[in-house]
C-alpha cells in the first residue's frame, strides 16, 4: 500500500481478472472447507479438543524458554544435535554448514513453511547445492519457479492441464496428458530417483516434544519418510513455537490437525523421530526469527499457537477469491496477515485490510486463535503508525469530520442524494473510488432515515 | 551458543501470564463396535481391513490379494508369514531395498477413530521399507485395537533411536486439482489384518 509495500488490492485484482479461474479456485477451497466441517462434526468432543489445544499452546507460550531447554536436553540424549538460530540468515548458514561438512550435493526436502520463510532453497542453490522439494504440490511450484500459494495445498492455484504441460516439458510425460493419476505416477517415478540419489534430507517439524526430545512430522505422501530413511543426514528445521510439553499432548493435536487441514481423520503418516538411525546424524535447528518478539505482545501472542493447518485460508472469502500469491508472504491468508506485519508492518500494511471481518477463520481455527480480532487490532496499529496509504487516510479523516457533526452529516447526505448520484458515471467512478471499482452505488432512497423517523413519531 | 542465550533471554524478557496445562483426559469418543469403526475408517482413507482368526489365516488372505501374488520381492517382519524372500538382516545399505514389491509388518496399536496403525523400527533394520515397498500389509492383534488417540498414546513408549509412525491408509496426494491419487511416494495399497 505504501509505495514499496505489498499491494494486496492490486494483486487480488489481477487474480480476479480471470473470472472463471477465480471461481474455480474459490470452489476448490470451499470443497476442502466442507470436508473439514464433516470431519469436525464426526467428533462430539470437537470443541473440547480445540479448547484443550488452545490452552496447551498458551501453556507453551508461558513457559517457552523452559520447554526449549528441556527439549534440547532430551533431544541430545536421544542422539540428535540441536542448533539455535536467531534469524533466517543464521538458520540458512547452519543448514549450509551441515551440508558442506557432510559433503552433500543433492538434498531432498519435504514440506517446511519455515524454510520457505527463510528462503532456504535459493540460498542453498546459490551455494551450488541441488535442492528438490518432494511434496508433489511443492515440486510442481518449484518446477514453475514460483512459491507455494497455500501452506497445505501448495499448487491449489494450478490447473491439471498446466501441470501436464509442465511435466511434458520437464520430465517428458505425454504431450496433452492431464490425468492426475498419470501425472502423479510420473512424478513418483522421477522423485524416487531423487530420494535414492540424495545425500541429505531436510524436513519441517509439526510438533517437538519437550518431555521426550522427539519431533513429529506429518505427511500424506510419505516423502518426509523416504527423505530421511535413505540418506545419512537428516536436518529438521522448526520455529521455536512448535514445542509441545508432552508426548500425550499429541493425542489432542494429531486429532485436530488433519481434520482441520483436509478433512482426513489423520494424515497418512505421522512420523515420530527420536534421534538418528544407527550410523546416521540428525540435526534440529530451532529458529526464532521474530517469534520471541510476538511472544511479548498481549494482542498478538496467540498467533504463535498456529499449527499451520490452513483451515483459515480455505474458509476465508478474501483468500479464496484473491489467491495465495496476492499476499506475497510464505504464510498467506488470515494467519499470514497477522504474522507478516509482525515482521514488517510497513511492508505488509495492506494485508490486515484484506479481510471482511466475517470471523469465519476464528470459527474454524483448531487452536482457537482470535484471528479476526487480531486483524482488526493490526488495522488500528497500522493507522497509528502512519502506514495507511493517503487515499484511505484522507477518506477516514473526512468520514470523521462528517460523522461527528450532525449539520455537516445532514448536508453531506443531501448532496449525495441530490447531486453526487446524478453526476455522470465517469466522474463518479473515478480512479479514487475504490469501492465502486466492481460495484454500483445503490439508487438513493426517496426519504432519509431522519424524515421517516419524524413522520412516524410526529415532532 | 551465543544465539541460544540470546533467544532464551529474549523469551524470558517477555512477561507472559501463567497458563495451566489442561491435561489430556477425556471423555473422548468410544465406539460400540470398534472393529467395524476401524474397518470403515480404513476404507475411507483408501485401505482395506481383514478380520482373521489366526496367522495362518493371514497367509490364506494374502494369497487372495493380486498384488501379493504378483510380487517378486517380498519382505516380512512377521516370521509366520510365508513367501518372504528379502532378508533384511543381510542387507547393509537401505538403498538396496528399492525393489521390494510387498512388505508385511506387525503393528503395535490400531486406532478405531482414524484407522491409524502404530508401527516402529524395532526388529526392522531398515525402516525405509515401510515407505519404499510398493504395497504394504500390517498385522495387528484384536486386543491392540483402541477407540481413540488418547488410548493409543497410553500404549506407546519412546526410546532413543527408536522411530515410530502412525500409518493410516496408503500414501496419497491431492495436489493436482484436488483429485485424490492413491500411491504418492509411499505404499500404493494398504491391507490391515486384525487377528483375533
Ligand atoms: S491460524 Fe488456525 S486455522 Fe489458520 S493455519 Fe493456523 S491453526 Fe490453522
Amino acid at each position: 500500500m505504501s509505495h514499496s509495500g505489498v499491494d494486496h488490492p492490486r494483486l487480488a485484482a489481477e487474480f480476479v481478472k480471470n473470472d472463471s479461474r477465480a471461481h474455480w479456485h474459490d470452489q476448490a477451497l470451499w470443497f476442502v472447507r466442507a470436508k473439514r466441517d464433516k470431519a469436525a462434526q464426526s467428533l462430539p468432543e470437537w470443541e473440547t479438543l480445540r479448547e484443550r489445544a488452545s490452552q496447551i499452546k498458551r501453556n507453551v507460550s508461558a513457559n517457552l524458554a523452559d520447554y526449549l531447554e528441556e527439549f534440547e536436553a532430551n533431544a541430545t540424549k536421544m542422539g540428535a544435535t540441536v542448533h539455535w538460530a536467531r534469524d533466517a540468515a543464521e538458520h540458512n548458514q547452519i543448514v549450509l554448514g551441515l551440508l558442506e561438512r557432510h559433503n552433500a550435493k543433492r538434498v531432498v526436502k519435504s514440506k517446511s513453511m519455515l524454510t520457505e520463510e527463510c528462503h532456504l532453497n535459493p540460498f542453498l542453490e546459490r551455494h551450488g547445492l541441488n535442492v528438490v522439494d518432494t511434496d508433489l504440490g511443492e515440486w510442481i511450484v518449484q518446477l514453475r519457479n514460483e512459491p507455494p500459494s497455500h501452506i497445505v495445498l501448495p499448487a491449489i492455484h494450478i490447473k491439471k492441464e498446466e501441470v501436464g504441460e509442465l511435466f511434458h516439458r520437464k520430465i517428458g510425460t505425454d504431450s496433452g496428458a492431464s490425468d492426475p493419476t498419470y501425472l502423479a505416477r510420473a512424478a513418483r517415478k522421477r522423485l524416487r530417483e531423487e530420494f535414492l540419489a540424495a545425500d541429505a534430507g531436510i524436513t519441517g517439524v509439526n510438533f517437538a516434544i519437550a518431555e521426550t526430545g522427539g519431533i513429529v512430522v506429518c505427511t500424506n505422501e510419505g516423502n518426509a519418510d523416504l527423505g530421511t530413511s535413505l540418506p545419512k543426514l537428516h536436518i529438521a528445521c522448526m520455529g521455536i513455537e512448535k514445542l509441545i510439553p508432552r508426548a500425550d499432548d499429541l493425542s489432542v493435536f494429531l486429532r485436530l490437525l488433519a481434520r482441520s487441514a483436509t478433512g482426513q481423520p489423520i494424515t497418512t503418516y505421522s512420523s515420530h523421530f527420536h534421534g538418528p538411525r544407527e550410523g546416521c546424524e540428525m540435526h534440529i535447528v530451532l529458529v526464532d526469527n521474530g517469534r520471541s518478539n510476538i511472544l511479548g505482545s498481549d494482542e498478538f501472542r496467540r498467533s504463535l499457537n498456529c499449527i499451520r493447518c490452513g483451515a483459515c485460508m480455505n474458509t476465508c472469502p478474501v483468500f479464496r477469491r484473491s489467491g495465495g500469491h496476492s499476499y506475497k508472504t510464505a504464510v498467506p491468508g488470515p494467519i499470514g496477515s497477522i504474522l507478516a506485519p509482525s515482521r514488517d508492518a510497513q511492508q505488509y500494511a495492506s494485508l490486515p485490510f484484506a479481510c471482511s471481518l466475517c470471523g469465519s477463520c476464528s470459527d474454524v481455527c483448531p487452536v482457537k486463535i482470535d484471528l479476526h480480532h487480531q486483524l482488526l487490532t493490526w488495522r488500528r496499529e497500522i493507522t497509528v503508525r502512519g502506514h495507511l496509504p493517503w487515499t484511505k487516510r484522507v477518506s477516514m479523516k473526512m468520514a470523521r469530520i462528517v460523522l461527528v457533526r450532525p449539520a455537516i452529516y445532514r448536508m453531506a447526505g443531501f448532496l449525495l442524494r441530490k447531486v453526487v448520484l446524478r453526476m455522470p458515471r465517469a466522474l463518479l467512478y473515478n480512479p479514487w473510488n475504490a469501492w465502486g471499482k466492481s460495484r454500483d452505488l445503490p439508487p438513493p432512497p426517496k426519504q432519509t432515515f431522519r424524515q421517516i423517523y419524524q413522520q412516524r413519531h410526529g415532532k | 551458543m551465543a544465539s541460544k542465550q540470546q533467544i532464551l533471554e529474549a523469551i524470558r524478557r517477555q512477561s507472559v501470564a501463567p497458563v495451566e496445562h489442561p491435561g489430556v483426559e477425556g471423555p473422548w469418543i468410544t465406539y460400540d463396535d470398534a472393529p467395524a469403526q476401524f474397518a470403515a475408517a480404513l476404507e475411507s482413507v483408501g485401505g482395506l481391513c481383514h478380520f482373521v482368526a489366526d496367522l495362518p489365516a493371514v497367509n490364506a488372505a494374502l494369497a487372495e490379494i493380486p498384488e501379493f501374488s504378483a510380487a517378486q520381492r517380498i519382505y516380512s517382519s512377521v516370521p509366520e508369514i510365508g513367501g518372504a524372500n528379502v532378508d533384511m538382516a543381510s542387507i547393509d545399505n537401505p538403498h538396496a531395498l528399492d525393489d521390494v514389491d510387498f512388505a508385511v509388518f506387525s503393528g503395535e496399536v490400531a486406532v478405531a477413530e482414524n484407522a491409524a496403525v502404530w508401527v516402529t523400527d524395532e526388529h526392522v533394520r531398515h525402516k525405509v521399507v515401510y515407505f519404499l515397498s510398493q504395497h504394504l500389509a500390517l498385522v495387528v492383534r484384536r486386543s491392540q485395537l483402541v477407540d481413540n488417540m488418547r488410548q493409543a498414546f497410553e500404549k506407546i513408549e519412546f526410546r532413543a533411536g527408536r522411530f515410530g509412525v502412525f500409518i493410516s491408509g496408503p500414501s496419497k496426494t491431492a495436489d493436482i486439482e484436488q483429485s485424490l491419487v492413491v500411491g504418492a511416494h509411499g505404499a500404493r495399497s494398504l491391507h490391515v489384518f486384525v487377528v483375533e
